[in-house]
């Protein structure tokens, strides 16, 4: 079964076309990427899936349903810690149940709590639960908000940027957990990066983007040498993926 | 002191602080949370509008300053959603659009007006039963809406991720607009257009200061605005001086005091 299915996906903002004519799908259980360059349409391709953006051209289905209609409970959103209020006054078993319970609790007690730090606990975070957000340091952040989106048992995890603001030690940590999680809970794991190097050593298909889709696949396939300098426009000092 | 307690217009002053000082804190961690502070600025000036209309056609200003105030929470809402102007431009078109019909409706009055000064700065003197009556009716409404507090410190959070989980943030964003603008108006006659605004922040920046969870930050932020408006009217009586001016010092001079212990004690 298809996770999601996009379907002749274009959107334009007056003469910008900002995306343009996406077919794919993306099968359940699997670790997808989706890659590109600054300005390249992903976060607004994540706001399309998440049901943010309900004008578009297209069909776009996720769980078999228009994205507005899916069931909030299904999908574990982790969005880039920078656009957070980081000075927030909460602690991180706080912001845990919140993907809980989809509201911001005035207190987390109970059922809530215990499944709280069973989800901190899988993100080996546990011991982060009393601890302010504005003590934390990115990737400790970054690993409670895993932990928030993963606490509903959701069916589809989608990350922005994951490994923005965190350093190279928390990035890897990160994508660990998030293999571990994908395999512990059959989820599927929808994740936008541009660092197709991780893309590649993680995902299961690719899916390259720069407004048009430049290709939809395999890592080995979808991030080939003369697709990345479509998507780019170079690839940089580095021509071809690292060996991992 | 006991005198303080049996005066008539002493217990409804005290009564319309209680009430006041409750919704101004319990509103104001959102305004403080949000960024809003030039909002309860903007929404203050708006009631002037609102107070010298009533003023000037001889009807009780509360009751023409609510809708006008709340007609212009709406604009200044509908506005900031519908383009891309900041906020704080957006409260700044209407926030001197409305003063200055307030202007011209004082002018039009064309005698002299006490009463304009008495909601300009406050004036436990001219606190009537209306004035206790409308923050109490006020209070009811925001028991009923206490569920939208959940929503709105969520949205006030991460509005994405609120409106991801489907949270409805652009009526959130009316409602809690509109019942801001309520607090204002009912709370004019014993804070002051002039302060108004600084009623909204300052006990939940103190409040701030040292909480690390909204929840607690909300209690606090409540007591600490109560327990100012009382206290502050007591010395504005004592000292003889404009009650609105003294709660504002006193609250400015709780959050100084909280910032040092909170120094000294970190």
């Amino acid at each position: 079964m298809n996770v999601v299915e996009v379907k002749n996906l274009s959107l334009s903002y007056g003469d910008i076309n900002v995306l343009e004519s996406l077919n794919f799908e993306i099968p359940e259980n699997s670790f997808v990427s989706i890659v590109g360059p600054n300005g390249a349409g992903k976060t607004t391709l994540m706001k399309i899936l998440l049901g943010l953006i309900k004008s578009y051209n297209g069909e776009v289905k996720i769980f078999g349903k228009n994205p507005g209609d899916v069931d909030p409970q299904l999908i574990g959103y982790v969005p880039q810690i920078k656009t957070m209020d980081r000075n927030f006054p909460a602690l991180s078993i706080e912001l845990v149940a919140s993907g809980l319970i989809r509201r911001w609790p005035w207190s987390v007690k109970g059922n809530e709590k215990e499944k709280s730090l069973k989800a901190l606990s899988m993100v080996k975070a546990e011991h982060l639960a009393l601890r302010s957000i504005t003590e934390l340091s990115g990737g400790e952040l970054q690993r409670v908000c895993l932990a928030r989106s993963i606490v509903r048992n959701p069916k589809l995890v989608v990350l922005d940027e994951p490994a923005t603001g965190i350093d190279a030690i928390g990035e890897a940590d990160l994508y660990n957990l998030l293999e571990a999680y994908q395999k512990n809970s059959s989820a599927t794991i929808l994740m936008i990066t541009h660092d197709w190097h991780v893309a590649h050593h993680h995902s299961d298909y690719v899916l390259l983007l720069n407004r048009k889709q430049v290709s939809f696949g395999h890592p080995e396939v979808a991030l080939s040498e003369n697709n990345l300098r479509m998507a780019f426009g170079h690839i940089g000092h580095e021509h071809k993926i690292r060996s991992t | 002191m006991i005198e303080f307690f049996t005066l008539p217009f002493m217990q409804r002053a005290l009564l319309a602080g209680i009430l006041v000082g409750f919704l101004a804190s319990y509103y104001g961690v959102f305004v403080v949370q949000r960024g809003l502070g030039f909002l309860g600025s903007g929404l203050a000036h708006a009631a002037f509008g609102g107070v010298a209309l009533g003023i000037l056609l001889d009807q009780e200003p509360l009751i023409i300053a609510v809708p006008f105030t709340v007609l212009v929470a709406i604009g200044i809402t509908y506005v900031k959603n519908k383009t891309n102007l900041a906020g704080d431009t957006t409260i700044g078109i209407f926030f001197s659009v409305s003063m200055a019909l307030g202007i011209i409706f004082i002018f039009m009055k064309r005698q002299y007006t006490s009463d304009a000064f008495n909601y300009l700065f406050g004036s436990i003197l001219a606190v009537s039963l209306t004035d206790v009556i409308a923050p109490a009716i006020l209070i009811l409404i925001t028991l009923v809406f206490s569920p939208f507090w959940k929503r709105w410190a969520y949205t006030s959070f991460d509005r994405e991720l609120a409106q991801a989980d489907r949270i409805p943030v652009q009526f959130d964003d009316y409602i809690l607009s509109i019942l801001i603008a309520v607090t204002i108006v009912v709370s004019i006659k014993v804070v002051g257009i002039v302060l108004i605004a600084a009623f909204l922040v300052i006990p939940p920046a103190a409040s701030r200061l040292i909480n690390k969870s909204f929840s607690r930050m909300t209690v606090i932020s409540i007591l600490f605005g109560i327990s100012t408006a009382v206290i502050g009217l007591w010395i504005s009586y004592y000292l003889d001086i404009p009650s609105g001016a003294t709660i504002i010092l006193l609250q400015a001079a709780l959050f100084f005091l909280v910032m040092i212990i909170k120094k000294v004690y970190s």
